[in-house]
């Protein structure tokens, strides 16, 4: 779910008049979900994504767990099609289908061939495990099991402790910083996954994307097939505001890692902020361009002291995190963390250099075809787009954004929102004799 | 950046975009260097892609991971590209970049809009011949390095056991060796070690250069005689053919790592391709997979993870494409309350399932429809066209066998799965290790009373 979203933050971008701009479609099916499409008949195959505002951050406060699982449970069974069945047909035609869940969205995705009989099968599986799941008691309790077991593996991985730790430090208990105990999967029921369902599973919620080998009308047709037996109203799709302020915090957990995993960070930003482009170019110079930023050069480059090393902004339909993170042995841990502080603070304190900030805009901009070079990328763009409302001339307008971007509004944007006095900071993997639990 | 060896069914997908090679051209300037356009118009994009003959397998004892920390010394400049600047220059003009070295071969390769590819060569072509392996860069880099090994490695249970597997699995054959290298051989190592190995194994005569994407097949062919074309061949040396003695009897190891759970990984030595119209036995090999772990519905998930509920998750995996041999793996973690050794049971049924009931013609048909899918869908990416062809290219049998492979894996037969079952999954070739769990002293607090503000 992290990889998905990083992917989804590295490929969100756009395109300059230069560039051969996509021909985006938008609709409202008449079951009400909304549509977005991109026809292409180079490969012969389609991709789909149906999306639903049914993360995580919509569970019940006291019930979570429900939206993961009965994203993963969707597939488990339909009336007439056991989960065997599902996975057997599609198999059968060469069919992929994929789940995935994060905090805002809940969805499904399906690769198929666009000849009429594969694709025709694999709707018609996919149609009836969104409509009509039936969340088999049996595979329920098998799901839980398995999802217990992954939750006790994770409690020992020093990276997964120090992401909990890290969620719950910047957010809090606003849904975003939820994490899931043994506890709560023991207690899910069937009946929580059906109540979840059918209050979240409408067709409001629904966004469906598709890029491929069909005809509008296809797609048209399609696209109420997907969602036409929906309910067409349901729960709200909102998600409570995140408290930006936080307080400095700082949590030292042992671990017999040989390496610690640091994370440094705070909210960051929406989806739709009208800061979004200032921070998104200024964290590629400070610690998302990949070799060439300043985190990279100072701790890897030039002190050989990482070999991971990163900054980002995850922009969520809420703030989503700001975070800084690496990985370093554990005798040089305070140093490392000490460089990655005072990168960070230099950073908020003077800006990024007119230098600088061309190298950043050359690489986002004349990058800008590599961000849309294949249908998989493509339909991932539509999903956003689609989701977090953005204009349909999203990714037209980008690279124009991108390149209006000034030193002085980065400088702005980064000391507004950044403030490395009030930063969360977790370390997992401490030397003993340094570990503490401070109460 | 280093691949993962226990690549699961990992050729069968590789296959993919194979059917059709109509847009595929190849030249060999005089200097030795094989180039390869794949032309792919769909977008304006192209990848270039060097990939040097020499990986792991080529290393001493003593000197291993030598492959990869020349791999990283790459970045470090030239003559006239200073150090860090390769990268600076990728990025100014849009680019992507980046680098993996694997057990066979080491590689390099730039995403870039289709108007930068004489900046690419350009670079490329310059550290083929004018590295400079500064003892101060190395100093730094070395010690990246060996953060990375603690990161993948030694910090990661499950790929400690895949490397200590290896160790023990072969006795001569360099596969012994991690391709990261083991720490005590990355502290002793040196620039002069790192210098040495870029003198004997980095020439264009050891090289392939594939370019994929919106490019002219003969504008890349003079581009590439402009950039390329200069550089000298050099004789390089014999390479040793290494055969592994006969393993005659299973082996065991177990590791104590800190995780939750056990851990179970089965290897039985296994062929791997040697003559793409010849052999039988690998392509049985890479179906059988398939039915065993090709889909969600395939026999393990089905059976030891669905229906008996003795897995949490199980899996099967196999490359019949390699220099050296090969490994068919199983692999599994127990359901909470199950043991390794019930787990090693259930493997053990469906591999003498397989070996006295054979698999069914459904089965069959279903993973050779799923190849069929993936070569349409493999075209979706043009790196990975990129890279079919410098894997094949690399380890020997050419891009050339691929339509044969294609060929070859629709023809095999259920009789054909049973035999490579019965012949090759016997405990003469097996070995098995067992991660073995060193739950935390101390379970992690998570508590919001364990802050501590400052």
């Amino acid at each position: 779910m992290f990889i998905k979203l990083l992917l989804t933050i590295v490929f969100a971008g756009i395109a300059n008049s230069a560039f051969a701009t996509l021909n985006i479609q938008h609709w409202q099916a008449p079951s009400g979900a909304q549509v977005y499409f991109v026809e292409n008949h180079d490969l012969p195959m389609l991709d789909i994504a149906v999306d639903f505002a049914a993360g995580s951050a919509f569970d019940d406060a006291a019930k979570p767990g429900v939206a993961e699982l009965t994203n993963g449970l969707l597939d488990s069974g339909v009336e007439g099609l056991s989960e065997d069945d599902i996975g057997r047909k599609l198999a059968d035609i060469g069919a992929q289908k994929g789940q995935h869940v994060d905090t805002d969205r809940s969805g499904l995705s399906l690769r198929t061939l666009s000849s009429s009989v594969e694709r025709d099968t694999a709707l018609d599986i996919l149609a009836r495990i969104i409509q009509h799941p039936l969340f088999p008691e049996e595979i329920l309790s098998r799901e839980k099991a398995r999802t217990i077991s992954a939750l006790k593996e994770a409690e020992t991985k020093p990276e997964s402790i120090a992401s909990k730790a890290f969620s719950k430090a910047v957010f809090g208990s606003h849904p975003y910083g939820a994490s899931l105990e043994v506890a709560d999967v023991e207690k899910i029921q069937r009946v929580d996954l059906l109540n979840f369902y059918n209050s979240h599973f409408n067709a409001k919620n629904a966004v469906v994307a598709l890029m491929g080998d069909v005809t509008r009308s296809q797609a048209e047709g399609i696209a109420q097939q997907l969602t036409g037996s929906l309910p067409l109203d349901g729960a709200s799709n909102r998600i409570a505001p995140v408290n930006l302020q936080i307080q400095a915090s700082e949590q030292r957990i042992s671990h017999p890692a040989t390496q610690s995993h640091i994370l440094i960070g705070t909210p960051g930003i929406a989806r739709n902020d009208p800061d979004y482009f200032p921070l998104y170019v200024g964290n590629y110079i400070l610690g998302g361009g990949g070799f060439v930023s300043r985190l990279m050069n100072e701790i890897r480059e030039k002190r050989g002291m990482a070999y991971s090393v990163y900054s980002y902004f995850m922009p969520m339909q809420q703030p989503g995190a700001f975070q800084i993170g690496l990985q370093t042995k554990k005798e040089q841990s305070d140093e490392a963390l000490k460089l990655a502080r005072a990168t960070l603070q230099e950073f908020v304190d003077k800006g990024v250099t007119e230098k600088e900030l061309k190298a950043a805009k050359d690489n986002i901009i004349g990058g800008f075809p590599l961000r849309i070079d294949s249908n998989k990328k493509i339909v991932e763009y539509l999903s956003v787009i689609g989701f977090y409302e953005l204009p349909l001339t999203y990714l037209d307008d980008f690279v124009s954004k991108v390149e209006k971007v000034t030193t002085a509004q980065i400088h702005d944007a980064f000391k507004r929102r950044i403030h490395p006095e009030a930063m969360a900071t977790v370390i997992v993997g401490v030397q003993e004799e340094k570990a503490e639990d401070k109460k | 950046m280093r691949m993962r060896m226990l690549n699961k069914f990992c050729w069968l997908l590789l296959l993919a975009s194979f059917t059709v090679q109509a847009d595929v051209f190849e030249k060999t300037l005089s200097n030795g260097l094989k180039v390869i356009v794949k032309e792919d118009h769909r977008a304006p994009v192209l990848v270039q892609q060097v990939w040097y003959r020499a990986g792991s397998i080529d290393e001493r004892t003593g000197k291993t991971g030598v492959a990869h920390v020349l791999e990283h010394m790459m970045f470090k400049g030239t003559k006239t590209v200073p150090a860090g600047e390769f990268s600076k220059r990728i990025a100014a003009a849009g680019g992507r970049e980046n680098a993996f070295t694997n057990t066979d071969y080491t590689a390099y390769f730039q995403q870039l809009h289709k108007s930068k590819l004489s900046l690419a060569m350009q670079l490329e072509s310059d550290r083929m011949q004018n590295l400079q392996l500064s003892p101060a860069e190395f100093k730094k880099e070395i010690k990246v390095i060996m953060e990375e090994r603690r990161m993948r490695t030694d910090d990661e249970p499950h790929s400690l056991m895949e490397e200590k597997l290896m160790a023990a699995a072969y006795q001569e054959h360099p596969y012994q060796h991690p391709v990261i290298g083991w720490m005590n051989d990355l502290e002793a190592m040196t620039a002069m070690d790192a210098q040495e190995w870029y003198k004997t194994w980095y020439a264009p005569n050891n090289a392939v250069l594939v370019i994929a994407g919106d490019v002219q097949a003969k504008e890349v062919f003079a581009l590439a005689q402009r950039y390329y074309g200069k550089i000298p061949a050099h004789k390089l040396p014999v390479r040793r053919n290494y055969t592994e003695p006969a393993q005659e009897g299973i082996k065991r190891i177990t590791l104590k790592a800190p995780a939750q759970l056990p851990y179970l990984i089965m290897s039985y030595h296994a062929p791997t391709l040697r003559d793409a119209e010849k052999d039988s036995v690998p392509y049985a090999l890479e179906v059988l997979a398939g039915v065993l772990d090709g889909n969600e519905t395939a026999r393990l998930n089905k059976s030891l993870v669905r229906e008996q509920q003795i897995a949490s998750e199980a899996g099967a995996g196999y490359d019949s494409t390699a220099r050296g041999p090969g490994m068919f793996t199983l692999e599994g973690t127990p359901s909470e309350g199950k043991t390794v050794v019930e787990l090693e049971a259930a493997l053990r049924e469906q591999i003498s399932k397989l070996v006295h009931d054979g698999v069914n013609a459904e089965e069959l048909q279903r993973v050779k429809a799923q190849v069929t899918a993936n070569e349409v869908y493999k075209r979706d990416s043009v790196f990975y066209q990129a890279m079919q062809i410098g894997q094949m290219e690399s380890i020997g049998l050419g891009y050339e066998a691929i339509p044969a492979m294609l060929k070859k894996i629709q023809e095999v037969t259920a009789q054909q799965v049973q035999e490579a079952a019965r012949e090759i999954l016997t405990d003469d070739h097996l070995i098995v290790a067992v991660l073995d769990p060193q739950p935390l002293a101390n379970k992690p607090k998570h508590a919001a009373g364990a802050f501590h503000v400052h």
